[in-house]
Parts: structure tokens; sequence; C-alpha cells
């Protein structure tokens, strides 16, 4: 009896402390297939290399339900290893304290991470007002301002790829006349504010998407571009079907496969629905950037890493930090994700057409001041000056707002917000 | 030691009960009402700073929009829940037959969830999948009826689904009222020459007086709360147009990163559930420490 206690003991002690090395506990809403494929790869890295991984899945609303339960597990002072979180949000909890002391910095230095990413996108991921040390990883490059476009349905109308927003007018009139709903779109908040910036930055040009939209100027916000852009806003309007408030985007990538509608304005997300229906691009349909000079709206997916006392999480930190930046997770998991690396110098091989245009465009943006971050999906502003900007900008989509007015507003809502 | 146990025992075991209530209700009713007081943006913060949040509030466009819209929606979603729920009651109390089965149809919609009603009135009032798609189908070519998608009209496709949902539910608290009614008393106005109308008007609908008044405080605080139906039938769209004061909570809080704005806007809502409630909680009580 008592040797059995005995073994008893030492077993549960065996089992439960035994582990000591690399562990982490990793709060996303990675779930649905590609996404969960690519995080499986990464989770596998990190078991080779003696890591214990903690997953910690919340799906729901994309991201929504993360978001609360991170802020749940941060008030009760106990915050995972590691959550997605993205953009100035990065910058608020820093401020909050829950960040620092900045666990993953040396991996940062060490492995060289200033050389290996475009210095506006290094500056997102490094705490302090973005000068200080590294405290979150990218994994990713999104890019928002893309139409996707059926190739059929504008070869029948004889409409080449638009290079001007004049053009693009008149390719979605010619659609209209034809009996072709133009422009698939989603109502949404969300999505209205993605196609405003992508008009934005198109119409107004680079310097005038900075001054509005990075350092909100009153006086940019209120300006005749700005009625301008709105203007272009109205005429899209017109371009889409009446069922379009509301609809999700991936309904309206739909729309655009099937040749109901003959373009949609969203970010590289949306080419996953096209490989899904088993489409490629070029032939079937094509990716394009909407008309700009040399612009590119970049959204870029990282992981920031709180504060802990653990010294096995925060060996775990570092060893994820490594790894998520590795070549070989940012191509795999873009190759399921859709959008380009991170790192600059991962080979462009296994991508596709989009992918590849993507990436020589995100370096001439880079030379040419034309790359920009969107704010519509969070990385110009924090959540508070999006919702502002996004209230106003869905406010006049969906009603008959003018554009002097609808400027104005823009304005005021981000003085109020202020 | 047996017969206190025996005197206590109750109270003992609702203590848990209590305390836990204490604590997650009106212990968080309180933070809350506290956390409007600081100005609290991703993570609450606990320095005071006045009534900025309040002062913020109803300097907000979206805030007043979800006012008004909450205003719109009570009034028309208490005037047709009530004026509906009647009539089917009155129907259904002629003794008819299968009033069973009737009154089940009738009563069944309050078993789904908001959102399962919010999701199927979207596809029905959607003016590509729904009534004016069909309408078009049939020949009716210039038929529409385009109310979700158009930012004046939305807001009444929020009271069309929610009456659709609830006045069953009012169906069968009049039901009920007009059941426990004796029938000697609707004997006796028929001897004296009164019509069913005049019994209805007269006698019996002054006498649901406590069924009005249940209906009443059920609906508006059902109104108040509601979130799910709007999450469902229009996110708050189209733009803003639709948004209440339950969505416009979650939206500060949690995509906004603005939990003490958030936290004020609670306080109002808390405010205004108050101001219906505890009227009636009062009434309620009195007639009870009057018997």
């Amino acid at each position: 009896m008592k040797k059995m206690l005995i073994a008893l003991i030492a077993f549960a002690f065996t089992s439960t402390s035994s582990f000591a090395g690399p562990k982490i506990e990793v709060l996303h809403w990675w779930t649905s297939g590609g996404e969960a494929a690519a995080l499986k790869v990464l989770k596998d890295d990190f078991a080779a290399n003696g890591g214990e991984w903690l997953d910690m899945p919340v799906t729901g609303g994309g991201g929504d339900a993360a978001n609360v339960a991170l802020k749940a597990r941060i008030v009760a002072g106990d915050p995972p290893s590691a959550s997605q979180i993205k953009g100035p949000t990065i910058q608020e909890y820093d401020q909050e304290g829950v960040v620092a002391p900045y666990n993953i910095d040396p991996i940062a230095q060490s492995e060289g991470w200033d050389s290996l990413l475009d210095p506006m996108i290094a500056a997102v991921h490094k705490c302090q007002n973005n000068s200080g040390p590294y405290c979150a990883a990218p994994v990713n490059i999104h890019r928002i301002d893309w139409m996707w476009a059926n190739k059929a349905v504008f070869d029948a109308n004889g409409i080449s790829v638009p290079t001007s927003w004049d053009e693009l007018n008149a390719a979605a009139e010619k659609l209209q006349a034809a009996g072709v709903i133009p422009f698939a779109h989603g109502g949404q908040a969300w999505q209205d504010a993605t196609v405003f910036e992508a008009v934005a930055m198109g119409i107004g040009g680079n310097n005038y998407y900075k001054n509005c939209y990075v350092d909100l100027k009153e006086t940019c916000l209120r300006s005749e571009t700005t009625v301008k852009v709105f203007d272009q806003m109205r005429k899209l309007q017109g371009f889409t079907d009446e069922g379009s408030p509301g609809r999700d985007w991936n309904v309206a990538t739909g729309m655009v496969i099937e040749g109901k509608a003959g373009f949609q304005i969203m970010g590289d997300w949306a080419k996953g629905e096209f490989t899904a229906a088993g489409k490629v691009p070029g032939v079937d349909y094509y990716c394009a950037p909407t008309p700009s000079n040399n612009g590119y709206l970049y959204n870029v997916d990282s992981f920031i890493f709180y504060k802990t006392s653990d010294p096995d999480k925060q060996e775990g930190q570092k060893l994820l930090a490594k790894l998520m930046m590795g070549k070989n997770f940012q191509k795999v998991f873009n190759l399921y994700k859709g959008s380009i690396p991170a790192r600059l110098d991962v080979s462009m091989d296994e991508f596709d057409k989009c992918a590849k245009t993507s990436n020589s465009d995100i370096k001439t943006a880079g030379a040419s001041g034309g790359l920009v971050p969107s704010f519509a999906h969070g990385m110009a502003q924090g959540n508070t000056m999006k919702a502002a900007l996004q209230d106003v900008i869905t406010e006049h989509f969906n009603s008959d707002m003018s554009s002097v007015d609808a400027a104005n507003a823009l304005a005021d809502s981000v003085l109020d917000n202020m | 030691m047996f017969k206190w146990l025996e005197k206590n025992l109750p109270k003992i075991v609702m203590a848990p009960a209590v305390g836990l209530i204490g604590w997650f209700v009106y212990g968080f009713v309180l933070w809350t009402l506290y956390i409007s007081f600081t100005n609290s943006k991703i993570l609450p913060k606990y320095e005071l700073w006045g009534v900025g949040q309040y002062v913020k509030l109803w300097g907000s466009r979206k805030w007043l929009i979800a006012v008004d819209n909450l205003l719109i929606f009570t009034a028309l979603f208490l005037i047709f829940c009530v004026v509906i729920g009647i009539i089917l009651a009155i129907f259904l109390d002629q003794k008819i037959r299968a009033e069973g089965v009737l009154r089940t149809i009738y009563l069944y919609p309050m078993a789904l969830s908001f959102i399962v009603t919010g999701t199927a009135w979207k596809w029905i009032l959607n003016p590509t999948l729904g009534i004016q798609k069909m309408f078009i189908d049939w020949g009716f070519e210039n038929f529409t009826f385009d109310w979700l998608v158009n930012r004046e009209m939305a807001i009444y496709t929020i009271v069309i689904a929610g009456v659709w949902q609830s006045a069953g539910f009012v169906m069968a608290l009049f039901l009920a009222g007009l059941r426990s009614v004796e029938d000697e008393i609707v004997k006796a106005a028929k001897i004296d020459g009164a019509n069913l109308f005049t019994v209805y008007w007269k006698i019996l609908l002054p006498m649901m007086r406590p069924v009005f008044f249940t209906s009443f405080v059920i609906l508006v605080h059902i109104s108040i709360k509601s979130y799910d139906l709007i999450v469902a039938l229009t996110q708050g769209g189209p733009g803003i147009s639709t948004t209440m004061p339950a969505l416009y909570m979650t939206q500060t809080a949690f995509h906004k990163s603005q939990v003490g704005l958030s936290a004020a806007s609670a306080m109002m809502m808390f405010m205004a559930v108050a101001a219906v409630i505890i009227p009636y909680l009062y009434s309620e009580l009195r007639r009870e420490n009057a018997r």
C-alpha cells in the first residue's frame, strides 16, 4: 500500500512538473480551413523544437469574440503569451503596460528583422510609439486595393482592366447597359470603408491619403479632394444592385465568380473564393490593383507578445517569434492565406500571379512613397478613429447625403474623437 | 440546534444564490456605473474623470440616431403587439374549433430566438431574394418592397419582425386574462342587451388592466434591450440608420475601444429600464400589501 502511494506520488510529479522547456499559450481565431492548416505547420515546427503549445482558439465574429476573451484575460491579470493583435492597437496595449519588458526583442535583433522587413512595416511592430524594441511579429501582408473582375464578362463587353477611375466608371456604365450588375458590393460598414480607402488613395493620391487618413489633418479632410472622393463613392453606389446592403463580402465575390456581376473591390483574401471555385487568375478572372499612382494599401496580421514572468513562457515567446518570421512559415502560411510574406526575402516561385504582382508592387510602392496603411482594417488608426471614419463613410454611401456635407461630417467626426 | 437549522435552513440554502446575484448583477451594475465616470479606452481604468463620457455620449450623432430608433421601435412594437395580440385573443376566445392548434401556431414564434427570426425575415424582406422578387417573378414588374435596404424605412422592418415574434405572446397573456373572467358577468351583460362588441369594449377589456400593464412592462424591456434582432436583420445598417442603444453599446466597447463611453450608454439603458420597471414593481408591491 505504502509502495503504491509512493509510486503514485512519484507519477504525479513526473507527469506534471517534468516539463521544462519553451512553452507558449496562443490566443487566435485561425480555425477555418486554410488558416488552421497553416497554423498546424507552425505548431509542428514549435513541437519539433522541443516546445509545448497550449492552443486557445476563440472563434466568432472575425476576431470579436477573441478580443473579448483577451480583454477579460488581461483585466484578470493573466494575459496569454501571445495573441493576434495588429496595427496601432499594439501601441494601445503597450500603453496599458501589459507588453513591456518586450521579451522577443533580443530575437528580433539577432535575427536582423530590421533588414528583413520594410521599415514602415517594421515600425508597426515596435513598441514605445513605433520606435522602441520589437514586441510583435508580422505574419503576412494583405493588399487592400484590389479589383477582382470576371474576365469572361469583361471580354464579352469589350472591356479591358481600367487604369483610371474615369475608365472604371465608363466600364461600369457599359456593363450596366448590358444588363450586368457592374459592381458587386456588400453594404456593410467595413466594406464601404474598404472601397472608400481605395478610392481615396486613387483619386486623391498618396500624399492626400497620408495627410487625411494617417495624420488626420482637418484642412485635408474638408478639402475639395475629399469631396471628389465622396463623388466617386456616390457613382460606385449607383453601380451596385439593390440587394447590396448587409451582404457578406464572400457572397459579393460569388457574384463575380458566377458572372452575375463585373467586379468587386476587396482585399486579397477574396482570392481564396476564386481558388476554391477552381478559377485561375489571368484566365478566368483578373486581379488588378485599383487605379492609383503606384499606391499600395497594406494590412498586416501580427502577433503581440505579452509580459510574463514564467521563464518557460519567455523561452516559448522567443521560439515562436523566431519561427513566425522564419522563411518556411512565412511561405506556407501565405500560400494558404492569399497574402504575401512580410519578410521581403522569401522566394515567390510557388505563389500565383496575383501574389507575385502584390510582391513586386509593394517594392515599387515602398520606393516611391506609395506604401500606405489601410485605415479600414485598423492599420492607420486605432479602433476609435477607425470607427469614427467608418460611421461617416457608410452613412454617406447608404443615403443621399451630399459630398460636401459628407466631407464636413468626416472632419467633425474625427475632431470629436481626437 | 435542529430547531435552529429548521428555522434558518431556507436562509442558508438561499444565501449562495443571493450572494452570487448580489455580486454578479448589482456588483457589476455598480462597477459599470463607476467605469462610466472614468476615461477608460481599450481596457478599464480606475481614475475618476467626471461626466465627460455622458457629455460625449449625448453629443454623438450615432447615439442620437440610436435613441430615435429606440423611441420609434418601442412605440410601434408596443402598439402593434398589443393590438394584434388582443384581436387574436378575442377571436380565439369565441370557443372556436381547433383552438389548441391555432393557439400553438400563434404562440410558436415565441419559441424561436430573435436571431432565427431576424435571419428568416432578412431573406424574406431582401428585395433580390424575397417578397419583391416573388411578385416580380409573378409578372408584377414594377412591384417594389425595399424597406430593408432603404435607410428611411429599415427601422420598420425590425418592427415587423419583432411584432411577428411577440404578438402571439401578448395574445396568450390576454387569452388567459379573458378566460379568467367569470361567465356570469358576460351573461348578465348580454341579458341587459349588450352586443358582443360592447361586452368586450366596455366590460372585458377594462377588466384587463393588469394584463395591459404586464404586457407593457415585458414589451418595453424587450425593446430597450433588443440587440440580436438587429444584428441578424440589418447589423445596424443601411449605414448606421438602424443602430439601437444595445448595438451602440457593444460596438463602442468592443469595436471602438471606448469602454468608458460604452459604460455610459449602458447606464442610460439601465435607467430607461429602471424607469419602466420600478413603477411597475412599486404598484405590484403596494397592491400585495393592501391585501
